[in-house]
């Protein structure tokens, strides 16, 4: 059955939404929506303050069942499966708010993300079995090569919570990279960066993409920074789909500008 | 330089196994010169690490506030005891009920009894962590302490199984320094190449931050489990180590007392530090056995005190000592802005303390000081303190209240042992004294 999932998903989608909703009690954060994620591209997932863009990202990641609709990645539907199971299928994720382990280790942070794809188990530990051994050098030379890739190396052995604000955020696209991941979901990676930063960040995200082959799905709240990068953009509004296209039509596209415009306090700052 | 790999490997296995036969020649001394009070500590300080180290892997490493240490430990030393004593004595113990049949013949050798001991430690921990894990924090710790009771109430009523209230006597003392220290290695060299791997890491990370660890594909749940456990089994080791030491369980003895005293040893040595735990075991172990003085009565009398160099000097510096780091902390307080109201009252009450303490030095100083010229400040001054049982614990609760204000994070917080920094500190301190030197 997975794989005729499979073969029938040759097209390509990476991930689909087909009328989600997600309700809390009264409100509805999410309502109809339906996306279909192209592979292999950045992509950007914007709108307004409480549009429901971090609430899409915790329904495909599991973090929330959506009250209707259904989510597929790879063709493969995701419902009842718990974070850890779809993360294990290839989704990472960074968090608004970041979420580092704030007493471990840069590399310690990075390692941490390596553990999904390891095959000895714990009681393996105290055995000194060699395949142990030689598999948690490779975890530590793997995380240890990341962090050079995004340019943290020099920081490796700092406490991750003494870094700074942006080295954060880099931090933790790198623990989610090192889940092995073929679809990357950013969370407002930008936010709190001056537009060189950001322009900086941008050019680092498409080129990441690139070098491990990825989709990503970005969430950004100023629609300049994602019309650079992003080869196609939904606009939320209230948990509604108000628009998508790539950049020149959502640009164009008089909801998004009115929405953007009346929207809430930092839209179009 | 300071890629990746760890270094020195070579060198840091020989410090370790030249560490190894220090402590079994040192261990070898003990035995053959100590005597049986003396071997009772140093059998204590063992069981204590290992009790302390597990409860550090649940709480300190792995975020789960657990109180049920007292109930792994008496299952462990129950199960274990059962496999121990011998046939005949069992029929001597079971008076006022029969001993449940297939238990009267058991007899196994101790490393057996030891490992069930454990193993059923372990299960009743798997048990008990499938409803309670979803639990966090406060909860988790009132559901363990509520466990912990409820073992010892089962265990006074299974009287077929546990004989009841009267409990077990003449348990086969095969708990001698050998095998307490054989398990203590066991438990540091299982729970640290645990969290010296990247399972370290993982369990840290759980407890750290829950809903990252999942979303980077972690089982939260399940590793949880697993470090409850693991911890589990060792409490139910260590408890099966107590009860052939002291050859005598009953279960009023496995009470929240036994608990808080490993708590206290954990939360002092640094949650999150197993050499904490070994250090904080040795320390408390044996301040709880030389407090028992405050326990007996006491006679205070400068003249007396005088004639004992020894106390003098000791009642002295711990005077000068509490005084000046009083005083240090007062200072180092102050200038912090005056916060809240709590804030204030705790630094005037570190003042006074400081004060008294100072006052307190120079006044026994001024007093020894008369005595040894042949004056006695005050001839008829003798102070008698009537023996107050549980002093102890008193004088440890305010400890561990000091500990929580003043250094949350323990004698050595998060920090570890490790080859790599013991030579560093060497050659650093090495490096001073050949400048020095010159
Ligand atoms: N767990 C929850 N319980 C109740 N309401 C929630 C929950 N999560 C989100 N919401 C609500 O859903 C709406 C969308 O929230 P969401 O965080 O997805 O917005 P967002 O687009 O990410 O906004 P921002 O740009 O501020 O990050 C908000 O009104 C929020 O209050
Ligand atoms: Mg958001």
């Amino acid at each position: 059955m997975e794989a005729d999932a499979r073969a029938e998903n040759e097209n390509g989608l990476v991930l689909e939404l087909n009328e989600v909703a997600m309700r809390f009690g009264g409100v509805a954060a999410i309502d109809g929506l339906t996306m279909a994620v192209p592979p292999k591209k950045v992509v950007g997932l914007i709108g307004p303050n409480g549009a429901g863009k971090t609430t899409v990202f915790n329904v495909v990641t599991g973090f929330y069942q959506p009250t209707a609709g259904s989510v597929a990645f790879e063709g493969r539907p995701l419902s009842g499966l718990t974070p850890q199971a779809i993360c294990a299928l290839g989704i990472a994720r960074t968090f608004q708010n970041i979420r580092l382990f704030a007493q471990g280790t840069v590399l310690d942070n990075v390692m941490v993300g390596c553990h999904v794809r390891r095959r000895c188990q714990w009681w393996m530990a105290p055995l000194c079995l060699p395949r142990f051994f030689r598999e948690e050098k490779e975890i530590r030379l793997k995380s240890y090569r990341l962090l050079e890739r995004l340019g943290l190396a020099p920081l490796a052995g700092e406490i991750a919570s003494s870094l700074p604000y942006g080295a954060q955020r880099r931090l933790e696209i790198a623990r989610a990279l090192a889940t092995d991941p073929s679809f990357l979901l950013l969370d407002e990676p930008a936010a709190g960066m001056n537009p060189q930063e950001s322009a900086d960040l941008m050019r680092f995200i498409e080129e990441i993409r690139r070098e491990f082959d990825l989709t990503i799905l970005m969430i950004e709240h100023d629609m300049k920074v994602v019309m650079g990068v992003c080869a196609h953009i939904w606009v939320l509004q209230y948990g509604r789909l108000i628009a998508e296209g790539d950049p020149d039509q959502i640009r164009g596209n008089p909801e998004v500008i009115s929405a953007y415009l009346g929207g809430g306090p930092k839209a179009e700052a | 330089m300071t890629g990746p790999l760890k270094h020195n490997a070579v060198r840091n296995s020989l410090s370790t196994l030249a560490f190894l036969v220090a402590g079994y020649l040192a261990l070898s001394w003990a035995e053959a010169n100590f005597d049986g009070y003396q071997t009772q500590l140093l059998n204590l300080v063992a069981i204590n690490a290992i009790l302390a180290v597990s409860l550090n892997f649940i709480y300190g490493f792995s975020g789960m506030f657990s109180l049920g240490h007292a109930g792994f430990m008496a299952i462990g030393a129950y199960v274990s005891a059962l496999c121990i004593l011998p046939p005949a004595q069992k029929e001597l113990l079971w008076l006022l009920e029969p001993i449940y049949g297939p238990l009267a013949a058991l007899e196994t050798p101790f490393v057996v009894s030891v490992l069930l001991g454990g193993l059923a430690a372990a299960a009743t921990s798997l048990l008990i962590a499938l409803p309670v894990m979803r639990l966090g924090g406060d909860y988790l710790g009132i559901a363990t302490l509520g466990f912990a009771e409820i073992i010892r109430v089962l265990f006074t009523n299974l009287a077929y199984l546990t004989n009841g209230a009267i409990g077990l006597r003449g348990i086969p003392s095969y708990a001698g320094i050998w095998w307490n220290y054989g398990w203590l290695a066991v438990t540091l060299f299982v729970v640290l190449s645990m969290l010296k791997s990247n399972f370290g890491n993982v369990l840290k990370s759980i407890r750290d931050d829950e809903i990252a660890a999942g979303a980077m594909g972690i089982n939260t749940s399940g590793y949880r489990t697993m470090a409850f456990c693991l911890g589990g089994f060792f409490a139910g080791v260590g408890g099966a180590l107590m009860g052939s030491l002291v050859t005598t369980i009953e279960p009023k003895m496995f009470n929240f007392q036994l608990t808080f005293n490993i708590l206290l040893i954990v939360v002092a040595g640094g949650l999150g530090s197993i050499t904490g735990s070994v250090v904080g075991a040795a320390a408390i172990t044996l301040l709880l056995e030389w407090l028992r003085i405050v326990e007996a009565p006491l006679t205070l009398n400068f003249a007396l005190a005088a004639d004992d160099p020894q106390l003098c000097a000791a009642a002295l510096a711990v005077c000068l000592a509490s005084g000046v780091f009083w005083l240090r902390k007062w200072r180092r307080g102050a200038r912090r802005p005056a916060a809240a109201l709590a804030g204030r009252l705790i630094r005037g009450l570190t003042l006074a303390l400081a004060l008294t303490a100072l006052a307190l030095a120079l006044t026994l100083a001024l007093a020894l000081a008369l005595a040894f010229l042949g004056l006695e400040m005050f001839p008829d001054f003798t102070l008698d303190v009537p023996g107050i049982p549980g002093m102890r614990m008193v004088i440890f609760s305010v400890a561990l209240m000091c500990i929580i204000l003043f250094r949350r994070e323990g004698l050595l917080g998060v920090r570890e042992f490790s080859w790599d920094g013991f030579y560093d500190r060497l050659g650093r301190l090495a490096r001073r004294l050949g400048s020095g030197g010159r």
